[in-house]
């Protein structure tokens, strides 16, 4: 596997302009000769297919939702970074740049995140003409908010709901598209293989997930932007049905895995009720502007408030630990995702936790409150507190909201270059899906950016630019007929013949749950080389049973969601593995990644720039055979690798 | 919690469908509702009887893609809350649970508890659009919009297209889902320029799907899990018949 990141020459700045102007164009009248197939609809797939159907290519747009508008990002609530500095406060594109890089604990590529930092101020003017309903001053101009942390106020928001807003935007350029003609959608269809024609990419199979008809869709090139695999630890902030599988098929084919093992835990969600849980809610950080966040010291303490014996308001001011306060003086409540998270954990791990399980810690607005008021907290943070009622059926305007860490964000995602194009020609991936801009950590308001940036602003001219090279002589010859679909119809059918057929005992929701907390011990908060290790075992034992004792119930040939569930655990198996495998290759601690035997005498992360600063790049060999590793070096010649510190 | 289900079960679209009861023991009152019915298909399953169908997505009350008439109100009991931020709290134990999917005759059942809910995306793509070529679009804030304005718009572009209001509704409208949208746009200075065109369009697409018109009965409003109000549908109103009159002096394009 050859790793050429085709970073283009020349000062930071001047790449994105300089390598659009040497792109291979294709002549308007030809564009109608292409098509492209884009799987996903999220704000980097819907913005995709809106673009290059705008462009003029053919375009056929998969989802697995019964509606483009429903894609998870949906769900995204804080807001939407850009560098437009309209507050005045110092803010530019450098800024965003460095602390992006800063953020991601220095394991990005420099070129992508600049260009990234770049193109976010035509994204918010994109999403203002499409009628996004941002929020505004009295005067009439854009509003902002410093979010995650941030020291600048770079955040444009839309009540709690950026990203249904954005992606309406998105989705609504969509619209118009298929009601043009230029984009075919196909609604409940979910990609079940790629497939290669000559070593690129050229179509995929898809079942329809209403008839349970397996399909065919070929095309000139196809791209991937099915979102991230968050849902391999079974409880995360995802939507049911966030997948890993297209990903992890065109993985099978030959697409390098980058960074697996890069996961983010969102430090502010509602902790676990019960054992039949299946989501976690995730609570705005914006709360940590305003709430503590404290355990209390004594662990007896926490005992009596777990067994209901004890009022978390009783509990005097000296015996609340204030931990954020007291260990990061200067972020306060407000330290990174990873460092918050980390923190909540070590103090449950230790006896300090509160909530019915253990696992919680609170974030209090009593002081809050007693300084602004009552009136004041609610019009900040009401739709959040009514929303925290209606999960938990506690009221926290009188007693403390509690808040434990859960799975949120995937900074690993098949490896592209700064075309966005994998290791397959042909094949390009953006958004979460793509192993991105993040590095190690994600700063918050910061997914929504790189899925526009790559929706609308980038893969519009680089897919351009791979049909143009390949010519215009190679438009469409490509078809279903081509004995490739075929072979790759067949092995989607037969497996799917096999997992209906194994007449065993257990459930895939119930395998799912037992293969989540396996990865969520060992390759969650934090990481062993033993803990690891044993977790590619327990992996592989149950991988085994799987494929022994699964129960489908209902047929292939019509809507099932215990076949939809099995697809989706099945590859999940096969991936939980190799992020095991990336955390135990990456014998340092950075960002989201924190292995136990690498850190500080106060227990911060230890990174180790002299052997791993280098993106991990997985091939797969084959089933049965370990997968190869491949590193793509990181090269900083802007900003100077620094210890990330909080204190 | 003890519960008594009576579910609607439906092979396939063609498949005449009745009800089903089941019988679900040891349900937590901390659980969603949609989390019951996970309980009640792993129930199934551990029977070998067939899973049940229904839809779902983000379980947080903002993709819209989960659909269920509990007793008989679409997104049930709980003012503006969706199936999925139901939680079982708010049932007794030994309650009789009845669930459906949507009823209307424009979003026909694919199976058990799922309908077809496409023509609401076709209303979109006649017209609920603004149109912004990417790469074409000004600087955001060249042109200021009241923030009054943008707090309308907003209220309106709330709707998360579950169609509820449609279920709800002895008429099978699509006013109040068409109306949020047509608000949204109409509203703002950007989507004036195709007002009239998007206005007729969307009314139009939405006759031509099956949706009956609207008699003012509020039965959408009421089961609105984003709170859109009726003052949205007076609006569309009033936008349809100056985009009307427009028309008929000189042909909208
Ligand atoms: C609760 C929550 C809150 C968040 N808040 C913020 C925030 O405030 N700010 C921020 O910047 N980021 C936030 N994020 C992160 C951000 O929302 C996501 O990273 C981003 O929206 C992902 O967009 P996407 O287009 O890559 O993928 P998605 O929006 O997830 O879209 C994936 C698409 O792929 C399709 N798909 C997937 N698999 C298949 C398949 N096999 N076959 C066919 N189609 C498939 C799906 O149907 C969908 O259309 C949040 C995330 C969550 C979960
Ligand atoms: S108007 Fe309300 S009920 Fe109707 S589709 Fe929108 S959110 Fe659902
Ligand atoms: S599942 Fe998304 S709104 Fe209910």
């Amino acid at each position: 596997m050859k790793l050429d990141a085709k970073i283009p020459d020349g000062p930071l700045p001047e790449k994105w302009s300089s390598h659009k102007f040497k792109m291979k164009l294709v002549n308007p009248a030809n564009r109608r000769k292409y098509s492209v197939i884009v799987v996903g609809s999220g704000l980097a797939g819907g913005a995709a297919a809106a673009s290059l159907a705008e462009q003029g290519y053919n375009v056929s747009c998969f989802c697995y939702q019964d509606s483009p508008r429903r894609a998870h990002s949906i769900a995204a609530q804080g807001g939407i970074n850009a560098a437009k500095n309209y507050q005045n406060d110092g803010d530019s594109i450098h800024r965003l740049f460095y602390d992006t890089v800063k953020g991601g604990d220095y394991r990005s590529r420099e070129a992508n995140v600049y260009r990234l930092a770049e193109v976010s101020t035509d994204i918010i003017d994109q999403c203002v003409a499409q009628g996004v309903p941002f929020a505004r001053e009295y005067g009439g101009l854009l509003a902002n908010r410093s979010f995650g942390g941030a020291q600048v106020s770079r955040t444009f928001y839309a009540r709690g709901q950026t990203g249904q807003q954005l992606l309406l935007g998105a989705y609504s350029a969509l619209s118009k598209q298929i009601g043009l003609g230029k984009v075919k959608m196909y609604n409940r269809h979910e990609m079940l293989d790629l497939v290669m024609v000559d070593g690129h990419a050229k179509g995929i199979v898809a079942r329809n997930m209403t008839t349970g008809e397996v399909t065919r869709h070929a095309a000139d090139c196809v791209v991937l932007a099915t979102g991230g695999y968050g849902n391999a630890f079974f409880l995360s902030t995802n939507a049911q049905g966030c997948n890993v599988t297209a990903a992890y098929r065109a993985h099978k084919r030959g697409a390098g895995f980058a960074n697996p093992c890069f996961t983010q835990i969102h430090p502010t969600c509602i902790p676990v009720h019960g054992e039949n849980q299946s989501k976690l809610a995730l609570m705005s950080e914006s709360l940590r502007n305003d709430g503590r966040i404290w355990a209390p010291k004594d662990p007896a303490t926490a005992a009596k408030i777990r067994a209901g014996e004890l009022d978390p308001n009783t509990v005097p001011e000296d015996e609340r630990d204030y931990y954020l306060e007291r260990k990061y003086p200067s972020f306060g409540n407000l330290a990174p995702r990873d460092i918050s998270s980390r923190a909540a954990k070590e103090l449950c791990d230790a006896g300090h936790g509160v909530a019915s399980t253990g696992l919680g810690v609170y974030l209090d607005f009593r002081d809050a409150i007693q300084r602004d008021g009552k009136k004041a907290i609610e019009e900040r943070y009401g739709n959040l507190f009514e929303m925290y009622q209606r999960i938990t059926g506690d009221d926290p305007y009188s007693t403390p909201m509690m808040i434990f860490p859960a799975v949120h964000y995937t900074m690993g995602g098949l490896w592209v270059d700064y075309n966005l194009e994998s290791t397959i020609p042909g094949l390009f991936v953006g958004g979460e899906a793509n192993f991105s801009d993040h590095g190690a950590n994600r700063l918050g308001a910061s997914a929504l950016m790189q899925g526009l940036a790559d929706g609308y602003f980038v893969l519009p001219y680089t897919v351009g630019n791979y049909l143009g090279e390949q010519g215009i002589a190679s438009a469409g010859t490509v078809t279903t007929e081509h004995s490739a679909f075929a072979e790759v119809e067949d092995a989607v059918e037969s497996r799917i013949e096999k997992l209906m057929s194994i007449g065993g005992t257990q459930s895939p929701r119930s395998f799912h749950k037992r293969l989540g907390k396996i990865i969520w011990d060992e390759c969650g908060m934090a990481r062993s080389r033993e803990g690891l290790e044993g977790a590619i075992q327990q992996i592989q034992a149950l991988r085994k049973e799987f494929w022994s004792d699964l129960r489908v119930t209902g047929d292939a040939d019509g809507l099932n969601p215990e076949l939809e569930r099995a697809g989706r655990v099945a590859d999940f198996m096969e991936f939980g593995e190799l992020m095991c495998r990336d955390a135990l290759m990456r014998e340092e601690s950075c960002g989201g990644h924190f292995r136990v035997e690498y850190q500080t005498d106060d227990g911060e992360a230890l990174r180790n720039d002299a052997d791993y600063t280098y993106v991990s790049v997985w091939e797969y060999q084959g089933d049965d055979t370990e997968p190869a590793l491949h590193k793509e070096p990181l090269i900083y010649e802007n900003v100077a690798l620094a210890t990330r510190s909080y204190k | 919690m003890k519960l008594n289900l009576r579910i609607w079960r439906q092979k396939s679209p063609l498949d005449k469908g009745r009800f089903e009861d089941y019988q679900l023991d040891d349900v937590s009152e901390d659980s969603s509702f949609l989390e019951m019915l996970d309980l009640l298909c792993e129930q199934l399953v551990a029977q070998g009887k067939e899973a049940l169908a229904f839809d779902h997505d983000c379980r947080e009350g903002i993709c819209g893609m989960c659909s269920l008439t509990i007793n008989g109100i679409p997104h049930g009991p709980e003012k503006e809350t969706t199936t999925c931020q139901l939680h079982m709290r708010h049932f007794k134990d030994g309650e009789t649970i009845t669930i459906e999917p949507w009823r209307a005759k424009p979003l026909p059942v694919i199976k058990d508890l799922v309908v077809d809910r496409s023509p609401l995306d076709r209303i979109i793509q006649s017209g609920g659009f603004i149109t912004a070529r990417t790469g074409s679009a000004v600087e955001a804030n060249a042109i200021p919009i009241a923030k009054q304005t943008g707090d309308t718009a907003m209220d309106a572009a709330a709707c998360i297209g579950c169609g509820a209001c449609v279920a709800a509704c002895p008429n099978a409208s699509a006013m109040l889902f068409t109306a949020a949208k047509v608000t949204h746009m109409n509203s703002l200075p950007q989507g004036k320029v195709e007002k009239d065109r998007r206005t007729l369009a969307m009314v139009s697409t939405m006759d031509g799907e099956g949706f009956c018109g609207c008699t003012n009965v509020g039965e959408c409003e009421a089961v609105c899990p984003k709170g859109i109000a009726l003052d949205m549908i007076a609006q569309l109103n009033r936008d349809y018949t100056s985009a009307q009159v427009k028309n008929f002096f000189e042909p909208v394009q």
